[in-house]
C-alpha cells in the first residue's frame, strides 16, 4: 500500500518535472507559485474531511438542536422548543448533575492519584518497565475494563467482594446500590487513565532541572515542602493540562457506564452521554438529543475556558 | 541516610507496589478466570489460581466447543462470532489508521515546509476542531452515514475519521517544522518539486513521529467503542469491543459464563498487549512527549 502511493507520487513528479520549466535556483516568486498548487493538493483530504466529517455535521447538528427530528421523516423547525423541554426535563438535570458528580470524583481522585504516582516513579528514578506496566489500562477499551471489573466486583463471585466479605461480613453492591454506583464507574476510570495521566505528568516532571531540588535540599528543604513549593508551581502547565483532558474526556464517559450498569440502577448513574444516547437511539428523538449534545458541547467549552483563565490567573501571580 | 528519610522511601515504593498491584491485578484476574471451569469457579471463587484448569473457555469464545462440552463447563448458550469480529477490528482499525496517518502527514508538510498563500489562516481553522468534543459531530454523522447509504458498512465506520485529525496534522506538524533544511534545500538546488523532497526526503525523515501516532490511532481506534455502537446493527461488521458487549448483554444474568467472557476478553486485548510488548517504551515515551509538544 504504502509503496504504491510512493510509485503514483514518483510519477507525478516525473510528469511535472517533464512539463514544468526548469526549476529555479532561489525561491523566487514562480516557485511559491507551484508550492500553493501542490499545497492545496496536499492539504486537500484533509481539508475535505474537515468539510464533510466536521463543520458540515457541526452545523447541522446546531440546525437539527431546534428541530423535531425522527430520522425516518425530515427535521421539522421548532424554535425553541427543545430548549423549553430542556428546561423542564427533570432527568436531564439529573444527569447532568450525576455527571458532574462523576466528573469531579474522577478528576480529583484521578489527576490526585496520577500526581503522587508521577512523584514517586521520579523522586524513586523508576525506570521505564515500571511506567510501561503503569500504562496497560490504557492500551484497552472501556469496554474490556467494564467487563473485568464487573466481574472482579460481583456481589457473589467477584474476587474483591471475596475480600470484603471475608473483613466485614458483607459484600458491596457496587454497580447496584445508588450510594455505589458513580463512585465505582469513578474508580473504573480513574484505573484505566491513571497510567497515562502519570506518565505525562511523569514527562513534565523530567523538564525541572534536578538543579532546583539541590537547591531546595542544601537550603535544609524537606520532601513535602520541596513538592509544595517547588514541583507544584513548575508544574502547573502540565497539570492544567491533564486537568482540562481529564474533564473532557470524563464529561463525555460512556463505554464504561453503557457496559456495566446501563445508567442504573434507576438512573442513579445515568451520565448525560448515557442519557443522549437513549434518546436517539432508544426513542428516536433525534432533535432533542441533539439540542442536548449542544448543550453539553457549551457546558464544556465554558468549563475549558474557566480552568484555563483560572490557570492563567494564578500563574500570574506566582510569577 | 537519616531514618526519616529512609521511612519516606519505605513509604513510596509501599505506594508503588499497592498502585501497580491495582494496576495489574485485573489482568492476571482475566487469565485467572479464563482458565477456569465455570461451574467450578462458584464453588471456590477465591482460588487465586484457575479452579479446575481447562481451555474449555478459549474453545467456547472461538467456537470449537461442542454444545455438549460447553454446557459441561457452564458455558451459555450464546454464541460470540470472535474469529469475524476480530477481523473486522482489524480492517476498522488498520485501514482507518494507515488512510489518516499518510493523509495527516501529507497535510503537515504542506503545514510545516511549503510557504503558500493562506496557510496560517488554513491551519488555524483546522485546528478548532481540537476543542469540539466529538460528542457533538457524532449524532449528525450518524445521520450523514444514513442518509449516505452508509450504515452498517466499514465506509461508513471508516469514512468520518480517514481523511481529517487535527491532532495527528498537529502532531506531525510540530515534528516537521523542526528538520532542518539543509537537506532540503539540497534537493531542490538539484531540481527536486515539492512533492519529490516529500515523499523523498521530509517522510522519510519523519518516521519516528509517524510510527508513534500509528500506534496511538491504532489502540483509539481498536478501542473505539461509541461510533462503531451507532452504525453498525449486526455482527457482519461489528468490531470486537462491540462483540464483547453484546456477547455480555444477550447472556442472562444470573447464569453468566464468565470463564467464556474473559477467555474472548482476552483474545481481544491480546493484540493490544503484543503491541506493549514490542512498543511499550515507544508508547511510554511518545505520552510524555504529547504532553510537552
Amino acid at each position: 500500500m504504502v509503496t504504491t502511493v510512493q510509485d503514483t507520487s514518483a510519477q507525478v513528479v516525473r510528469g511535472s518535472a517533464t512539463t514544468a520549466p526548469p526549476p529555479p535556483r532561489r525561491r523566487g516568486p514562480a516557485s511559491r507559485r507551484n508550492d500553493t498548487w501542490v499545497a492545496w493538493l496536499l492539504v486537500a483530504p484533509a481539508v475535505l474531511g474537515f468539510g464533510v466529517f466536521f463543520a458540515y455535521p457541526m452545523l447541522r447538528g446546531v440546525y437539527l438542536s431546534f428541530t423535531e427530528f425522527h430520522i425516518l421523516t425530515p427535521p421539522v423547525w421548532t424554535g425553541l422548543d427543545n430548549v423549553r423541554q430542556l428546561l423542564d426535563d427533570g432527568r436531564f438535570w439529573h444527569s447532568l448533575g450525576v455527571t458532574a458528580y462523576f466528573v469531579v470524583l474522577s478528576v480529583v481522585l484521578g489527576v490526585g492519584v496520577s500526581l503522587i504516582t508521577a512523584v514517586v516513579l521520579h523522586r524513586l528514578g523508576v525506570n521505564t518497565t515500571v511506567r510501561g506496566l503503569m500504562i496497560l489500562p490504557f492500551l484497552i477499551s472501556g469496554v474490556v475494563t467494564a467487563l473485568v471489573w464487573t466481574w472482579m466486583l460481583d456481589p457473589q463471585l467477584g474476587i474483591v467482594n471475596q475480600l470484603i466479605t471475608w473483613i466485614t461480613g458483607e459484600p458491596v453492591m457496587f454497580f447496584s446500590s445508588d450510594a455505589w454506583a458513580v463512585p465505582t464507574l469513578a474508580a473504573l476510570n480513574v484505573w484505566k487513565t491513571m497510567g497515562y495521566n502519570a506518565v505525562l505528568i511523569f514527562a513534565g516532571l523530567q523538564t525541572i532541572p534536578a538543579t532546583i531540588y539541590e537547591a531546595g535540599r542544601i537550603d535544609g528543604a524537606s520532601e513535602f515542602q520541596m513538592f509544595r513549593s517547588l514541583t507544584l508551581p513548575l508544574l502547573r502547565p502540565i497539570l492544567v493540562m491533564v486537568v482540562v483532558l481529564n474533564v473532557i474526556g470524563a464529561t463525555q464517559i460512556f463505554d464504561i457506564v453503557q457496559v456495566s450498569t446501563k445508567g442504573g440502577p434507576a438512573d442513579a448513574s445515568l451520565v448525560l452521554q448515557m442519557y443522549i444516547y437513549d434518546k436517539a437511539f432508544g426513542q428516536f428523538d433525534f432533535g432533542y438529543a441533539a439540542t442536548m449534545s449542544l448543550a453539553l458541547f457549551l457546558m464544556l467549552v465554558a468549563v475549558t475556558f474557566t480552568q484555563m483563565r483560572m490557570a492563567r490567573a494564578s500563574e500570574s501571580d506566582t510569577n | 541516610m537519616t531514618f526519616p528519610v529512609k521511612l519516606g522511601r519505605g513509604v513510596a515504593w509501599g505506594y508503588l507496589v499497592v498502585v501497580l498491584l491495582i494496576t495489574i491485578f485485573p489482568f492476571y484476574w482475566i487469565v485467572r478466570t479464563a482458565l477456569s471451569n465455570n461451574f467450578a469457579m462458584s464453588t471456590d471463587p477465591s482460588s487465586l489460581l484457575p479452579v479446575h484448569f481447562t481451555w474449555g473457555p478459549f474453545k467456547r469464545a472461538l467456537g470449537l466447543a461442542t454444545p455438549a462440552e460447553a454446557a459441561a463447563e457452564g458455558g451459555s448458550g450464546a454464541k460470540i462470532e470472535l474469529g469475524l469480529a476480530l477481523w473486522n477490528s482489524v480492517v476498522y482499525a488498520g485501514v482507518l489508521t494507515l488512510v489518516t496517518v499518510v493523509f495527516s502527514a501529507l497535510a503537515a508538510y504542506a503545514f510545516s515546509r511549503l510557504r503558500w498563500k493562506g496557510r496560517d489562516v488554513v491551519f488555524g481553522v483546522l485546528l478548532t476542531a481540537l476543542m469540539v468534543p466529538s460528542v457533538f459531530t457524532l449524532l449528525p454523522n450518524f445521520v450523514l452515514m444514513k442518509d449516505l447509504g452508509l450504515l452498517n458498512s466499514f465506509a461508513g465506520m471508516i469514512l468520518p475519521s480517514a481523511f481529517f485529525s487535527a491532532f495527528n496534522i498537529f502532531f506531525l506538524r510540530q515534528f516537521m517544522l523542526g528538520l532542518s533544511h539543509e537537506v532540503e534545500e539540497a534537493a531542490i538546488i538539484d531540481g527536486a518539486g515539492p512533492l519529490r523532497v516529500c515523499f523523498r526526503i521530509v517522510l522519510p525523515m519523519s518516521v519516528a513521529p509517524m510510527a508513534t501516532l500509528t500506534l496511538l490511532q491504532f489502540i483509539t481506534t481498536w478501542n473505539d467503542y461509541f461510533w462503531p455502537l451507532l452504525v453498525t446493527n449486526d455482527e457482519s461488521v461489528r468490531p470486537l469491543t462491540l462483540a464483547l458487549a453484546v456477547f455480555k448483554q444477550s447472556s442472562p444474568q444470573a447464569s453468566l459464563d464468565w470463564a467464556g467472557l474473559m477467555a474472548a476478553t482476552l483474545v481481544a486485548a491480546l493484540p493490544m498487549l503484543l503491541l506493549f510488548v514490542v512498543f511499550g517504551r515507544r508508547l511510554v515515551n511518545s505520552i510524555g512527549f504529547t504532553g510537552i509538544k
